[in-house]
């Protein structure tokens, strides 16, 4: 089965690296097939950053996403730029403090779209006391919520993505990521 | 015991290059190649290797070869805008017969046109790019893995053939992330040196092939020119044997082991009615669209050239010699798909499908093209 995963958001919120965790626990730790692929441009800086991923139990061929199975928005800006590709009966994960899920209510209602809220930029910043990791505690959402990845697999990716000395960190920022869909 | 990675593209081939032996990198950074630069920045001094930003691209094509004259393996990365100034000196390595690898993520063209978006719009500069007769070797990657391994092939056909090599990637490759296995055993080409003897000629009229090459400071005192040089290397600009010689054998020595160097892959091509010739990229597309054709029942196959030069001509011509039609996909207005048809024209329909703008092509619009000549 192949999965399209697009995440979106501002340059800066560490979007791309959510994406790369993704592609390597799949890929590196899940015995799956992975590719993951960015916007690539002036657009990266500060307006809507986007990073796709495709996973699939057989080889990925065509590596692009064209109709994501599941979209993540960390930016009202790019949920209102990106919903339109999410296909019917798709998942939409959202962070309640960045995006405002009403400004795409009729696309929801008209795709069957399954919605998650998952206020990752609030728990990184109350419960591990770092905004930036918001983007770890959005992949700790998105493993429980969807199990494209195992948590096993996405622990062992973080710890080999993110700077040296900060894996402790990261790792709380997963769990308490994951704790917020149970 | 291999190791597994999950790495961009041009991080791949960076990490080929050292596991070639590279030990010698000049470059001008250039989106969207740049990160083959920024890895050996980082990895060559590592493992007593030099890495040098260059002014320019012409000077990071000379570097390169005064690198491989010093007995260094060497190349450089860039992209179009970049591989346009390094042709002067590409020039100067194939008349010099030099190895060296070139590495182009190609972009969107001409001029500095699409920086961050794909194209394969330099294929006929990796052919025709500097003045006069040669033979190029150039490889085009279609996977992460590819942009690893071809990598090393690269440098190892630049030594077998004492000749520069390209690696026509394009920035789909390089900027996609995807797993790489490492194997321990890779083969490597080691740099052939000469026997200090008296009869020692750099430049000798070997049939198919090349001398042993010294490396400046080897005690050899041999002359290294651009201008038509005998088997001294020393100029010799007026015979027309002289010219003839050399440049015959700069030629026969690609093209008289075609079937060494020459690699393609195929699928479902033995029953096809249609089939998809493409390389680097869009044979990611193709793959996908000829499996759903299959699926569909239609008699689709597809063609993945790896050496798009020197143009593999006998391998093309006996896997599609069942098939009706043929449909080239590319990243350009038609470059290799006038290869394909000076190849293939005389017995099959051979369609273009050009696609510019800097996206991959889909699936979908592949498909589509093969309905329109009737797939169905």
């Amino acid at each position: 089965m192949r999965t399209e995963i697009r995440i979106c958001g501002f340059g800066g919120q560490g979007i791309i690296l959510a994406g790369i965790i993704l592609g390597k626990s799949a890929s590196l730790f899940d015995e799956k097939e992975a590719v993951q692929t960015q916007s690539y441009g002036p657009e990266a800086r500060g307006g809507a950053s986007k990073c796709e991923v495709v996973i699939s139990d057989t080889a990925v061929d065509y590596p692009k996403v064209q109709s994501p199975d599941i979209l993540v928005a960390m930016s009202n800006e790019a949920l209102i730029k990106y919903i339109v590709d999410l296909k019917d009966n798709g998942i939409l994960i959202v962070d309640p403090g960045t995006t405002d899920v009403e400004d795409v209510r009729d696309f929801i209602e008209e795709h069957n779209i399954e919605v998650y809220e998952a206020p990752a930029t609030k728990t990184a910043t109350d419960e591990i006391g770092l905004k930036i990791v918001a983007n770890i505690v959005m992949v700790g959402a998105i493993t429980k919520i969807t199990k494209v990845i195992s948590k096993e697999a996405a622990i062992k990716a973080i710890e080999a993505s993110v700077p040296k000395g900060t894996e402790e960190k990261n790792v709380a920022a997963f769990e308490a990521g994951y704790a917020l869909a149970e | 015991m291999a190791e597994e990675f999950f790495i961009q593209g041009n991080e791949a081939c960076a990490k080929g290059a050292i596991a070639a032996g590279c030990r010698f990198f000049a470059g001008y950074p250039i989106t969207p190649s740049t990160e083959v630069a920024e890895t050996l920045a980082r990895e060559l001094p590592k493992v007593g290797g030099s890495f040098v930003q260059m002014e320019d691209e012409i000077a990071s094509a000379g570097a390169i070869i005064g690198g491989s004259w010093g007995g260094t393996k060497s190349m450089t990365a860039t992209s179009g805008p970049g591989i346009s100034l390094m042709q002067e000196n590409i020039g100067y390595a194939f008349m010099t017969e030099t190895p060296i690898v070139i590495v182009d993520v190609q972009r969107g063209s001409p001029s500095t046109a699409q920086p961050t978006m794909a194209s394969q719009s330099d294929m006929m500069q990796a052919r025709w790019g500097s003045h006069g007769d040669y033979e190029p070797i150039a490889l085009s990657p279609s996977s992460v893995q590819e942009f690893f391994d071809f990598t090393i092939k690269a440098f190892n056909l630049a030594e077998e053939y004492r000749c520069p090599v390209l690696v026509m990637a394009d920035e789909v490759i390089g900027h996609m992330r995807e797993k790489i296995v490492v194997d321990d055993n890779i083969e490597v080409v080691a740099r052939k040196k000469p026997e200090k003897t008296d009869d020692y000629l750099p430049f000798e009229n070997i049939e198919n092939g090349t001398t042993p090459m010294p490396a400046f400071g080897d005690g050899f005192n041999i002359h290294v020119t651009g201008l038509t040089h005998d088997e001294r290397g020393y100029p010799d600009t007026n015979t027309p044997e002289t010219h003839h010689n050399l440049i015959k054998r700069i030629c026969d020595k690609v093209l008289n082991n075609k079937d060494k160097i020459c690699s393609v892959k195929s699928e479902g091509c033995d029953d096809a009615d249609i089939i998809i010739v493409s390389y680097g990229a869009p044979v990611r597309s193709a793959v996908e669209a000829a499996n759903r054709a299959r699926a569909n029942n239609q008699k689709v196959g597809y063609v993945k050239i790896d050496t798009p030069w020197p143009f593999p001509d006998e391998q093309l011509k006996e896997i599609t010699k069942n098939a009706s039609d043929v449909l080239v996909v590319e990243m350009n207005l038609g470059q290799m798909y006038y290869e394909v048809d000076r190849v293939l024209g005389k017995d099959t329909n051979v369609h273009l499908m050009g696609m510019i703008g800097g996206l991959l092509p889909t699936p979908d619009e592949i498909l589509d093209e093969i309905n329109k000549i009737g797939g169905n």
